[in-house]
Formats: C-alpha cells, sequence, structure tokens
C-alpha cells in the first residue's frame, strides 16, 4: 500500500440539532471510556443496561460492582460507581461481605458463565442459600471467551467449541447446566429470568428483568439473578449478525427465556 | 411529513460490528469507508435515500454506545403557543 492510497481518517460530522430533542444519550453510570470487548460482542449492550437501570432507581452514588475473572474482568473500569474485583467465581462470596458490612450499598456481581456455573458454581448456590440480598448478572454464551474458546458447562449439545472440536457429546462431556432454573428452587432467590441480546425486543425485555434484580435488592426481598445469552462472535466464528442468528436457532432451544420466579412483593408492579 | 430525526455519532467510540446497520428500520446506517482512530470503518449516517427517524433502534442495539439520538420537537404545540 502507497502513501496515497491510505484512506485518511474521518473526522465526525456534526448534524444540525436546531428544533431537535434529546432521545437517547449514554447513561451517567456508564463511564467515558473505550472497552477491550471484541466487535459485536454484547457485553458492551449488557453493561448499558445495568447502567442505565442504576440511573433509573437513582443509586449510583451507593451501588458497589462485583467483576469476575473472565472476559469481563476490567468491567469496574467502565461504570462510574465504585467496584472491585473478585478472584474467580467468587464474586457472590465478595459481594456477601460487601453488603453484609455495609447494608445500604447496592451491591451486584457481574458473572461470565465459565465464571458463575463453572469454578464458581458452589459460591453462587451458598449465596443463594443464605438468600444474600445481592444482585447478580449472569452473562453466558456457552463457551469461555477470555481463554480462547474452549467448552464451557453452558455449552450446548453437539456445539463445536476449540476442545469440542467433534462437538460436545452428552455421552462423554454430559448435558449443559441450567443454573438459573436450579436457583429458582431456593426460597432465599428473589427473583429468577433468563433473557437474550438477540433481539430489539428482548433487549428491553432483558433491562426490566435487570431492573426488577435490584428491585428485590432495594425491597430486601432476596437475591435477585438475571441470566443473560449474549453472542461471543470471535469464538463461535461468525460475524455479529449471525451471531445473534446463533442464539435464535441454537441457544434458545437449549436455553428457555423468561422469569422462572418473581417475588410477590415485585409482581404488584 | 413523516418524524424526522438524527444521531450524533462518536466515531472513535465505534468498532464497526455492523449490529446497528443490520437493526436500522430505515436503513440509512452502513460502514464508511475510512477509519477511525482504533483501526474500524466506523458507521455513519447516509441519508441519501431515506431519512432517520430517531426511533433509538441504533441505540439500543450498540454495544459501545456509539449514538446520541435527536428527534424533531413536536410541531402542533410550537403552532398552538
Amino acid at each position: 500500500m502507497t502513501i496515497d492510497t491510505i484512506p485518511t481518517q474521518i473526522t465526525p460530522a456534526t448534524p444540525d440539532l436546531s428544533g431537535m430533542q434529546l432521545v437517547y444519550q449514554a447513561p451517567e453510570a456508564l463511564a467515558d471510556t473505550q472497552t477491550h470487548y471484541c466487535p459485536g460482542c454484547t457485553h458492551g449492550i449488557i453493561h448499558r443496561l445495568i447502567a442505565e437501570v442504576i440511573d433509573e432507581l437513582g443509586v449510583r452514588e451507593r451501588t458497589i460492582g462485583v467483576a469476575p475473572v473472565g472476559c469481563a474482568v476490567f468491567a469496574y473500569e467502565y461504570f462510574n460507581f465504585d467496584g472491585t474485583e473478585a478472584a474467580h467465581g467468587r464474586a457472590p462470596a465478595m459481594a456477601t461481605g460487601i453488603k453484609r458490612v455495609a447494608p445500604d450499598k447496592i451491591v451486584f456481581t457481574y458473572q461470565g458463565d465459565g465464571d458463575i456455573a463453572s469454578i464458581g458454581g458452589n459460591e453462587i448456590l451458598a449465596a443463594c442459600v443464605r438468600g444474600e440480598k445481592i444482585t447478580v448478572i449472569f452473562v453466558n454464551n456457552a463457551v469461555y471467551g477470555m481463554t480462547g474458546g474452549q467448552m464451557a458447562p453452558t455449552t450446548p449439545p453437539g456445539m463445536v467449541t476449540t476442545s469440542s472440536p467433534l462437538g460436545r457429546d452428552v455421552e462423554l462431556q454430559g448435558y449443559p447446566i441450567h443454573l438459573t432454573e436450579m436457583l429458582a428452587m431456593m426460597p432465599g432467590v428473589a427473583y429468577a429470568a433468563r433473557r437474550s441480546m438477540h433481539s430489539v425486543a428482548e433487549i428491553k425485555r432483558a433491562k426490566k428483568s435487570i431492573r426488577k434484580a435490584f428491585e428485590a435488592q432495594l425491597q430486601g426481598l432476596g437475591l435477585g439473578i438475571v441470566e443473560i445469552l449474549s453472542a461471543c462472535p470471535i469464538n463461535w466464528r461468525l460475524d455479529p449478525s449471525n451471531a445473534l442468528d446463533f442464539i435464535r436457532h441454537t441457544m434458545l432451544p437449549v436455553y428457555p427465556l423468561g422469569e422462572f420466579k418473581v417475588h410477590e412483593a415485585l409482581q404488584k408492579r | 411529513m413523516a418524524v424526522s430525526g438524527t444521531v450524533v455519532i462518536a466515531v472513535d467510540r465505534c468498532k464497526g460490528c455492523e449490529l446497528c446497520v443490520h437493526a436500522c428500520p430505515q436503513h440509512v446506517l452502513r460502514l464508511d469507508e475510512g477509519y477511525n482512530a482504533r483501526g474500524y470503518h466506523p458507521v455513519v449516517l447516509d441519508e441519501s435515500e431515506k431519512h432517520c427517524t430517531g426511533c433509538s433502534i441504533c441505540a439500543i442495539v450498540c454495544p459501545d454506545v456509539v449514538f446520541t439520538v435527536y428527534r424533531q420537537a413536536p410541531q402542533k404545540r410550537a403552532r398552538a403557543a
């Protein structure tokens, strides 16, 4: 490539905004920084939904987020509230400690499927058994994203990953874990739902579910968990829009969407 | 006249994932041929055929909070006042 064929860097256009009303802008709780996520990764959408909910509830000044190990390991860098980092899978334990020492704080964990369903399975079970008043955002993309797309406990049967090159064989590797349904059975859980990022309507429903999970904590009802089916275009070897189709056709039959448990106090709304 | 709106694009935040391009009901978004500071082809508003309505769908699907959405203020109220 010669010098004169290198395209020039584009400058942003400034449209005429006279007579225009602001309809949407970035939430205050979201930091004005670029994220490290791959193009088309829906982690960014989930971050934004959490930030919007926290702004709407007006609790930004007393929110503490707990980041996992995995792709979202730097999640605390992307919010305009306090955040910390837990050991792999131990975010519910750390959130328990923060919430018990400072009960007026709004504490949530942000965990991937490898973090919460594999190494941290016991931690989330124990937190639900104790009925901790925390909120858990569980991002399920069916693979270990950060380490290169290996098979996770949540990988659907038959799915090809770098550690299951012939597809997940249920005879050999077992069935995917349905963590949210499992946790919904526990009395300490006030709200449990599974949502997805594959369409505009589902993104809107996911926001409502995240809001209910935070309201469960605000009202002291118990633990609120929202599982969100998320795209991983890089490790699924798909472009971003086809990755959304993969959620639709491969993940939805395995992971039905919906609310599995809604506390009575949350149903009145 | 149909509802009109516009989007302000934070060019250097865009990673060129095209989720907004596929989601836009008016098909007024496309990727630019140039590059942004991070080396991606960023999204641009191309109103040569249709016009943006300010529906915010691009902002809902965008993983990188690239869009700020504006919509024309209601005309009827302006006349009544």
